[in-house]
């Protein structure tokens, strides 16, 4: 058994399902099932979140391997099992999980009026599908995982969306599957290759040079659609403006967070060699995206597509960091995911305060909104702070350790991620002083009201934890701090052995 | 001689026999008590299929393994299911007469007789007592000009695919001398080989494709899944297909074991057409059984892609992934039977429009159907396609299986288009009509299926690996 001395993860994955089937039993008069199934997928999602505190209490952040460990056989004459755990990398993203899923739900709680009932089911079975990601250690359970995200968000954005949510929904849908199918086919490969597709043991083998290309360049579109890297960011301005707050919140806050984890879990342990070749391609794309859609940010005049925009030049960030192999580059890239995680979440929750009261996301509608609502005004800066990587905020230590990772590197890099700092600090600030200050030259938005106990609710938790992870990285990084240093460790080595056999 | 052994098929038979007595004799209408005769004898046949004896009978002409009880017992499934899918529409579309019960079991009997052929002249027997029974339940709405036009078209077409076949056995059987498949396996089992074998084996192939509908040999499906009446189109797609594809496999991995470097390259393109046409010919369709028809060419496509592989890694996904079909097909035409409106079946995409908010539950298993169709896991038809790419990827067939890959995209497209109008766009004229409870029970259970089936997935795997290792030894 493990740690906990229960199956733990196995827990935390499915009771949300448990949940949502209670919901879809729920029968009666529309309100009333309206109303029990918010407090259902409430109670659900808190309960997960409770147990899932177990994973951060009893977690050995000295070890860097697989911890709370559950195995079940499924089709063992394949080599293909259930196998769940979780290492300092995954760990934090399923407490991310857990923690962004009741806040999703009590930010919907009034605004979404329609469908409620599927509402609800759609959001817990999407966090069980996440949490069931980051927890997989079997290939092809992790497929599972990852494909089946897909099937609630399609249905959340395009049941509870805005005008052009078919379109987005259509994109969104194919785009990553498109990807995702060739690295189905790379599974298959590996599959084949090595006779199991247990991930802790693919991690210890070998693949042949040649072979290490095919699979990281399958990899490689199936990850950077859902990262989402440039080119092939297109389908995330229009998924984000077209979702509902929450279905934003949860794409930004976790759904572009699988990409980069498939990068760190999969392709830079199993595949070393072919990291190491193909990553000054991925810092020049990544150089391109934080560069090229800072520029694109500043120019936008929907707040949704603008933070949209800015997620994509941050998970430029994530992956320059990733592809540095060393400790200070892919630890940044892990902080800076789950900063941007919490930091972009919560400006997505921004907007919807607004959206909610005036119904609509263009900048120019707003104005001046910092003297009729000075305590949301108050949330907003801190997470535009939070955005733009002021020291003391969320977003600093990442960054910085990115670009001190890329730095060792090459220079040139790190100069990338810096312009996306200041550019970052530029198109936050810009979008601030749009909203918030400057005359109020519409009637209609004196009448507003400030933050409610319910919005408080959803934020306070955001704001603890964007100055705690400012304030004292520490507690967080030293969950990886064991796990980057043997993925870095195997790295040098797999590298070391390859050069030798060159030679 | 071990006539025994065919136990299924003469019960089958016989109760036929009985039942079209019990039939004709009274004078009201009997389809109520019909059906469920004929139901309780694909019941019975089925237990017996199940504790059938392994071996041959009737001078060789006749075999019995595993190979042939797995499809057998998914036959008689899919027919069973389907006739219960009929029940209800036949009442309501005045097309209550008992024939139509008894055609549907001689159309089984026809394909059990198909999977147990062990001769080309025991094939061609069960295949014309399976297509002539179709023929007539394609027209069976008579007085419809699209279903007489359903049957006509298939009449013709499937003559002259029976008349390939027939010409491609008679070919065989000139140049090898001999019609037993074992006869014949052995007789082309030593190096060279005539070519006029080789035109045979590819006329017997042209005939099969007909009947399993694959690219080119497709044209007739849409226009006939169209024009027969729904639950016609649902057995239609359903056991004859997985007969066919069974008798298929017999006859490629028996008779002509040894020449799989002749058909494998024959079935390869057969089966990246077939994926390809069925992926791009129905994004722009409106009628939903037209655009069922060529799911079902593209998804015959994604499992003769375990056949080209030819090797029995291969063969198992092509059981594995028509399991799957089978039930998901049954599923889906449980919810396009139960489409009607003001009491007339209704058939455009549209029709669907809003079904979340007016049915969720039916839009629920519609929706169910649709994702594991496009592959989505973790539904089942994801694992049947894992498993027909995981042979390809073995084999090394990267071409196909790329091909496979990029039509599922293109595919899924249309599935979600479903999906689309069911809940994103707003409910339109009318709800439909409330279903029998007949309906609700097959959408659930094969629902209940398609969704559960990654938790048991070994059995299903298990039992084709015991159906291939017959087919192979």
């Amino acid at each position: 058994m493990n740690a906990a001395g229960f199956p733990v993860l196995s827990l935390v994955t499915f009771l949300p399902l448990v949940g949502a089937a209670i919901i879809l039993s729920i029968r009666g008069e529309e309100g009333v099932v309206a109303q029990n199934a918010r407090w259902t997928a409430l109670w659900t999602s808190l309960i997960t979140l409770a147990i899932s505190l177990v994973l951060w209490a009893r977690f050995d952040t000295a070890s860097a391997d697989f911890q709370f460990v559950e195995r079940a056989e499924w089709l063992p004459e394949y080599g293909v099992g259930y196998h769940m755990g979780v290492d300092g990398i995954s760990v934090l993203f399923i407490l991310l999980s857990t923690l962004l899923t009741p806040i999703c739900i009590l930010a919907s709680w009034e605004s979404v009026q329609s469908r409620v009932r599927e509402y609800m089911v759609a959001f817990l079975v999407l966090e069980s599908m996440m949490v069931g990601m980051f927890a997989a250690l079997d290939f092809v359970l992790f497929y599972v995982f990852f494909e089946a995200v897909l099937i609630p968000m399609f249905l959340i954005i395009g049941v509870w969306g805005g005008g052009r949510r078919v379109y987005a929904a259509f994109k969104f849908f194919l785009y990553t599957l498109a990807g995702s199918l060739l690295m189905l086919l790379a599974i298959l490969a590996i599959w084949y290759h090595a006779g199991t597709t247990d991930i802790p043991t693919l991690l210890e083998t070998a693949f042949p040079p040649n072979m290490q290309v095919w699979l990281f360049i399958a990899f490689l579109v199936s990850f950077a659609v859902k990262v989402p890297m440039w080119p092939v960011h297109t389908w995330l301005p229009d998924a984000h403006v077209e979702a509902p707050t929450a279905g934003s919140v949860i794409l930004a806050g976790v759904l572009l967070k699988m990409g980069a984890y498939g990068f760190i879990r999969f392709s830079v342990p199993m595949l070393p060699q072919a990291s190491a070749d193909f990553a000054p391609f991925i810092f020049a794309l990544s150089v391109i995206a934080i560069v090229y859609t800072s520029l694109v940010a500043l120019a936008q005049e929907d707040m949704k597509k603008l933070i949209a925009y800015s997620s994509v030049a941050h998970m430029g960030i994530v992956t320059m960091g990733i592809f540095t192999f060393n400790h200070q580059g892919m630890s940044g890239a892990l902080f800076q995911m789950l900063s941007h995680g919490v930091v972009s979440g919560a400006l997505f929750l921004c907007v919807g305060v607004l959206y909610d009261r005036v119904h609509s996301r263009e900048i120019a509608r707003y104005g001046g909104v910092a003297k009729i609502m000075p305590a949301y005004a108050l949330v907003f800066m801190l997470f535009t702070m939070g955005s733009v990587a002021l020291p003391g905020t969320a977003g600093f230590p990442g960054e910085l350790l990115v670009i001190v990772g890329a730095f060792k590197v090459n220079p040139w890099v790190a100069l990338g991620a810096t312009m996306g700092m200041v550019l970052g600090a530029a198109y936050m600030l810009y979008l601030y002083r749009r909203v918030a200050f400057g005359r109020i030259t519409r009637d209609d938005l004196r009448a507003l009201l400030d933050l409610h106990p319910r919005e408080y609710a959803v934020f306070a938790p955001l704001i603890l934890l964007t100055l705690w992870m400012g304030v004292y990285p520490s507690s967080f990084l030293t969950f990886f701090e064991a796990s980057v240093a043997a993925l870095v460790e195997r790295h040098e080595a797999a590298l070391g052995a390859a050069r030798l056999a060159g030679m | 001689m071990n006539w025994t052994l065919a136990l299924p098929e003469i019960v089958l038979a016989c109760a036929g026999l009985a039942i079209l007595l019990g039939g004709v004799i009274p004078k009201r209408e009997t389809f109520f008590p019909v059906s469920m005769a004929v139901i309780g004898a694909l019941v019975l046949t089925a237990a017996l299929v199940l504790g059938q004896a392994e071996g041959t009978a009737f001078i060789g002409q006749y075999v019995s393994d595993a190979f042939s009880r797995f499809a057998k017992v998914l036959i008689l499934l899919g027919a069973g299911l389907g006739l219960v899918l009929a029940l209800d529409f036949n009442e309501r579309a005045g097309l209550a007469r008992f024939e139509f019960s008894v055609l549907v079991l001689f159309a089984t009997l026809g394909m059990l007789v198909m999977v147990s052929a062990n001769d080309l002249m025991t094939l061609y027997m069960g295949l014309e007592l399976l297509s002539l029974s179709l023929y007539v339940i394609a027209a069976f709405d008579r007085d419809n000009s699209r279903s007489a036009e359903a049957g006509l078209k298939y009449f013709v077409l499937g003559a002259l695919a029976s008349g390939l076949l027939l010409y491609g056995a008679s070919l065989v059987y000139g140049f090898a001398g001999t019609t037993n498949f074992d006869r014949l396996a052995d007789a082309l089992s030593g190096g060279t080989v005539s070519t006029g074998v080789i035109v045979g084996l590819v006329f017997v192939l042209a005939g099969l494709a007909f009947k399993i509908s694959a690219v080119p040999f497709h044209m007739w499906t849409p226009d006939v899944y169209e024009g027969a009446p729904t639950p016609v189109t649902a057995f239609f797609a359903t056991a004859p297909k997985m007969a066919a594809v069974a008798l298929l496999m017999r006859v490629l991995t028996g008779p002509f074991g040894d020449l799989t470097a002749q058909w494998g390259q024959v079935i390869w393109i057969v089966s990246a057409g077939s994926m390809i046409l069925g992926a791009f010919a129905a994004i722009g369709q409106r009628n939903i059984k037209r655009l069922m028809a060529y799911s079902s060419i593209g998804h015959v496509g994604y499992a003769l892609m375990g056949l080209a592989v030819v090797n029995d890694t291969g063969y198992r996904g092509v059981l594995v992934y028509m399991a799957i079909y089978v039930v998901m097909n049954l599923g889906t035409f449980a919810v396009l039977v139960a489409m009607r409106r003001e009491g007339r079946a209704v058939e455009g995409i549209d029709d669907l429009a809003g079904l979340g908010r007016t049915d969720p539950g039916m839009a629920l298993w519609m929706a169910v159907f649709m994702f594991s169709m496009a592959g989505i896991p973790p539904l089942a038809g994801f694992f049947g396609k894992l498993y027909v790419f995981l042979a390809a990827v073995q084999a090394g067939y990267w071409v196909l299986a790329v091909i496979g890959i990029l039509t599922s995209v293109v595919a899924s497209y249309y599935y979600l288009r479903i999906v689309k109008v069911m809940y994103f766009d707003a409910p339109v004229g009318a709800p439909l009509d409330a279903r029998s409870t007949g309906l609700t029970v097959v959408m659930a259970s094969t629902g209940l299926l398609t969704l559960l089936f990654f938790l048991f997935p070994a059995q299903l795997i298990a039992a084709a690996q015991v159906a291939v290792a017959a087919l192979a030894g």
